[in-house]
């Protein structure tokens, strides 16, 4: 049962892995990424690792991948397929691929490993193996270095992409601009960080000048806005005329 | 079902990815197939750990998926920042990654 399991499980993951690399669309190539993984997710519970198969499902495929999803939605360009060096460059990296895939192939199975050759009869597992019990207790024992570092950086992975998704002058238009709450709200005795720092008064000031500049901003631009309109009907009435 | 079984399987996906890191040209497939490879080492570690009928490697597999997240996140956000700013989403013509 469990080769039938291993072969359905193992054709699904090569198969969704040419998919990923074959489809034209990256959306289409992010959903067999997800089918990828699931198959994956089937490979890691044979082997009796439960908890890393649920957090492979719930957060590769769940979280990971819904990422991938979104930011692909949002750029969606579709562009070249293939690099630009041609079918020259493909064939010496199939063949290239095909060379690093062979290299470990005879190293996982020529090589006579001691583990590989005596594999046939598998240690019995206690009952905990790969549970979230046995996990937790070796991150919070053995590995709590690696569990520390790992969390650093999450951290710095967050502030990174906080950093890079700032918005700086000069990009696209991202459509109408949007009125918030807080344009019409002063925001001088509400607690900001500003006030917080500079003091209440340098606050109230600081407003001020923001809703003044704003307000000039918007005359200018009706005014520019008559100036085009009207340079517009001159230019039809000098037509006409 | 012997390890080496698990093992060759884990070959031939980190040759699948390899080949798909040399030859597509969007970044947000390229980083796709880099998560292919990441994936194949996890089953590689998985299946020692079997053998082994220790904890260890689940735990650097779980490590593992963390750096992969990470590496996700700034590659993403590396792209969506070139969209915004209109340069072509290609790693061909992409020159440089500055400002």
């Amino acid at each position: 049962m469990t080769e039938v399991l291993f072969f359905l499980a193992a054709t699904l993951a090569i198969g969704s892995a040419i998919a990923v690399i074959a489809l034209k669309n990256p959306f289409n190539s992010v959903l067999a990424l997800v089918v990828h993984l699931a198959a994956l997710a089937i490979l890691f519970l044979l082997l009796h690792s439960e908890f890393v198969a649920v957090a492979q499902v719930v957060v590769y495929a769940g979280a990971v991948m819904v990422l991938y999803v979104f930011v692909s939605a949002y750029v969606g360009e579709e562009g070249e397929t293939w690099t630009s060096g041609g079918r020259l460059q493909r064939a010496l990296a199939l063949v290239l691929a095909g060379a690093v895939g062979v290299a470990l192939l005879i190293a996982v199975l020529g090589s006579g490993l001691r583990g590989l050759a005596d594999s046939d009869e598998l240690p019995t597992l206690e009952a905990g193996f790969g549970g979230a019990a046995e996990i937790g207790e070796l991150l919070l024992t053995r590995y709590l270095l690696a569990f520390e570092a790992a969390s650093l950086l999450l951290l710095a992975a967050a502030v990174g992409a906080v950093l890079l998704a700032r918005r700086r002058p000069g990009g696209i238009p991202e459509g109408p601009r949007v009125v918030a709450v807080t344009d019409l709200v002063p925001s001088a005795g509400t607690g900001s960080m500003t006030e917080g720092t500079r003091g209440t008064l340098a606050a109230r000031e600081m407003e001020r000048d923001r809703l003044a500049e704003r307000a000039k901003a918007a005359d200018e631009l009706a005014e520019r806005r008559v100036a085009e309109r009207l340079a517009a009907k001159r230019g039809k009435d000098g037509e006409s005329a | 079902m012997s390890v080496a079984w698990y093992l060759a399987l884990s070959a031939i996906l980190f040759a699948i990815g390899l080949f798909g890191v040399f030859v597509r040209r969007n970044p947000l497939v390229l980083l796709l197939c880099l998560e292919m490879l990441l994936g194949s080492c996890n089953l590689a570690l998985l299946a020692f750990d079997r053998y082994h009928a220790q904890g260890d490697g689940s735990i650097l597999a779980i490590i593992v998926m963390v750096v992969a997240a990470c590496e996700v996140t700034v590659g993403l956000g590396i792209v969506v920042a070139m969209y915004r700013r209109g340069h072509p989403i290609d790693v061909d013509k992409t020159r440089e990654l500055h400002g």
